[in-house]
């Protein structure tokens, strides 16, 4: 609980690496650090997006899942074809929780799993023609969908399909956009390729439909672009732009359609939330179109308030009176969160491992509540990540790239947090160790969590995991020695 | 030959982009940085360095450029 210093923590990771063989030892030694506010350059500490060491129990996703699930995925109003065999989509379906307004398998289909499930024949002879008249099908039983993606997976790689040329053509015999993307699974070292592949899917396929078009626009037009709506969060972000007076042009992609994708070169500032999958094409906005972009963060009072007037400041007065408003609005509301949580909470210490944006994002709101975050990392994350990240987390913190199994759980035995933010596949691990653990992928199926209304939600979140009393009833009552009891009975 | 970006950061200062590897730097030094003339050798905060044909300054960044790597970092 004590924080430790920058020679224990350095100390901490030697011991850690010691079971490795040597060879190992020396690739995990560079991706493990002690943050150092002074360090200007990330890669100078420590190493990152990197091919993960086969054996260790890796975290990280395939580029199939950066696209198809991240990506492209929540796009509502498009079917997304998992196309290969029928695992790789079924066994990951609805799991992120994007949600969406509409009517599932009618008009959206967020939650459904469309695949060509490949058998040993069309790994021998091709799948082409499995995907043309799986297009057919689709185009007859749902002929309300807005256009299609051929999200590949390995085997479309490794067999050369040619996928391309099906979408090409069965595109103009439906008359609707189809969008294939080469996302096989192999392709990069983790999820974040699949991110880069997706977003010059795009960037290609469907950005440049609308260039030349008429179109209505305000000078306060702006688009959402990497919130997933993972329990509500892009609702939660889009009424606080609105309330400051700026129309939301398109929310990309969570509960977002492809009309609005298209619409997204009309607008005069992009709000990027994920930086990590969706900063490139933010830059190609930037490039082509003019169109500036600002990373945004929308976790806690603290980072709300920076950030609504980061994004007022590119606009005229009414915006950005608009914005002082809504933060006057909201704030004693905030206040009241903050007395209610903060005395249950206080000097708690946090350990995160997520991925995207959440390592260095919800850092702001933790401290909010004031809580400390002792360490901090990315399954897939990059160096311009760590840049932004080192300034964010205090001195003699701990650092970790694609950690695995063993690092993290010997991290958390020696660090002892009160509480880890990770994934499910963490989770139980900790639970089973005695440490409360929120999912901060999918908000352990809570959420909203951004925004104002989504901290008050975290807040909650929080207190109730950290606080929840069978974390004191760890030790069986048989094994329970005196003076425990009287501890406890002290700290209750 | 690699497709790099070159664009500004909010200080004005140029930033390299490699789209390819994700790699994004500050550019410590420019051969030529002038109205006419634009572009030559240029160091990254790494260690690498880049060749861009010397060209008229770009009217607007960022732009996409055909750089020759000379040393790359790593
Ligand atoms: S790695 Fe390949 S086979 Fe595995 S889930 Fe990803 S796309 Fe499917």
């Amino acid at each position: 609980m004590s924080t430790l210093t920058r020679e224990e923590t350095e100390a901490l990771i030697q011991e850690v690496l010691e079971v490795y063989p040597e060879k190992a030892k020396k690739d995990r030694a560079k991706h493990l650090a002690v943050n150092d506010q002074a360090v200007e350059q990330s890669k100078k500490c420590i190493t990152s997006n990197r091919k993960s060491l086969p054996g260790v129990m890796t975290i990280r996703g395939c580029a199939y899942a950066g696209s198809k699930g991240v990506v492209w995925g929540p796009i509502k109003d498009m079917i997304h074809i998992s196309h290969g065999p029928v695992g790789c989509g079924q066994y990951s379906r609805a799991g992120r929780r994007n949600y969406y307004v509409g009517t599932t398998g009618i008009d959206t289909f967020g939650t459904m799993n469309f695949t060509s499930d490949f058998q040993e024949k069309d790994i021998v002879f091709g799948g082409d023609k499995k995907l043309a008249k799986l297009i057919n099908e689709v185009e007859m039983l749902f002929p309300l969908h807005k256009g299609i993606s051929v999200q590949s997976e390995c085997p479309i790689g490794l067999i050369g399909d040619d996928i391309e040329a099906v979408s090409k053509k069965a595109a103009k015999e439906i008359n609707k956009p189809i969008v294939p993307v080469r996302c096989e699974g192999f392709r990069g070292v983790s999820q974040s390729l699949g991110h880069h592949i997706a977003n010059d899917a795009i960037r290609d396929w469907v950005l440049d439909k609308r260039d030349g078009q008429q179109f209505e626009s305000t000078p306060y037009d702006v688009s959402i672009i990497g919130d997933y709506n993972i329990g509500g969060d892009a609702w939660a972000s889009r009424i606080l732009i609105e309330e400051m007076g700026l129309r939301v042009v398109s929310q990309w992609s969570g509960d977002g359609t492809l009309a609005e994708m298209e619409k997204t070169p009309k607008v005069k500032l992009n709000l990027l939330h994920c930086y990590r999958s969706m900063n490139y094409i933010s830059r190609h906005m930037e490039e082509k179109y003019g169109i500036p972009w600002l990373e945004y963060n929308f976790f806690g009072p603290t980072k709300i308030a920076e950030s609504l007037r980061a994004i007022a400041a590119f606009f005229d007065d009414k915006i950005k009176e608009g914005a002082e408003r809504v933060i006057a609005k909201y704030q004693p509301m905030m206040d009241a969160v903050i007395a209610k949580y903060k005395p249950r909470l206080q000097g708690k210490t946090v350990m995160l491992y997520v991925g995207g944006l959440r390592p260095r994002h919800v850092i702001g709101a933790y401290e909010d509540l004031a809580m400390e975050v002792i360490g901090t990392g990315y399954e897939f994350g990059h160096g311009d990540d760590y840049d932004r990240t080192i300034k964010e987390m205090g001195n003699a913190t701990l650092l970790y790239d694609d950690a695995n199994g063993f690092e993290l759980e010997e991290f958390v035995k020696r660090l002892k947090p009160d509480l880890v933010g990770s994934g499910i596949k963490e989770k139980y691990v900790f639970q089973k160790m005695g440490i409360p653990l929120r999912q901060m992928h999918s908000w352990d199926y809570s959420g909203p969590y951004h925004g104002y209304d989504g901290f008050a939600i975290f807040a909650r979140d929080m207190d109730m995991a950290i606080s929840n009393p069978c974390w004191s009833k760890q030790t069986p009552p048989w094994l329970k020695k005196p003076e425990v009891e009287v501890e406890l009975k002290k700290a209750a | 030959m690699a497709n790099i970006m070159v664009q500004k950061d909010a200080k004005g200062a140029y930033v390299f982009y490699l789209p390819k590897r994700d790699l994004e730097d500050a550019i410590v030094s420019m051969e030529f940085d002038t109205p006419e003339k634009w572009g030559g050798e240029i160091k990254l905060n790494n260690g690498g360095a880049y060749y861009i044909e010397p060209q008229a300054l770009p009217a607007r960044f960022p732009i996409s450029l055909r750089a020759k790597r000379i040393d790359a970092a790593e």
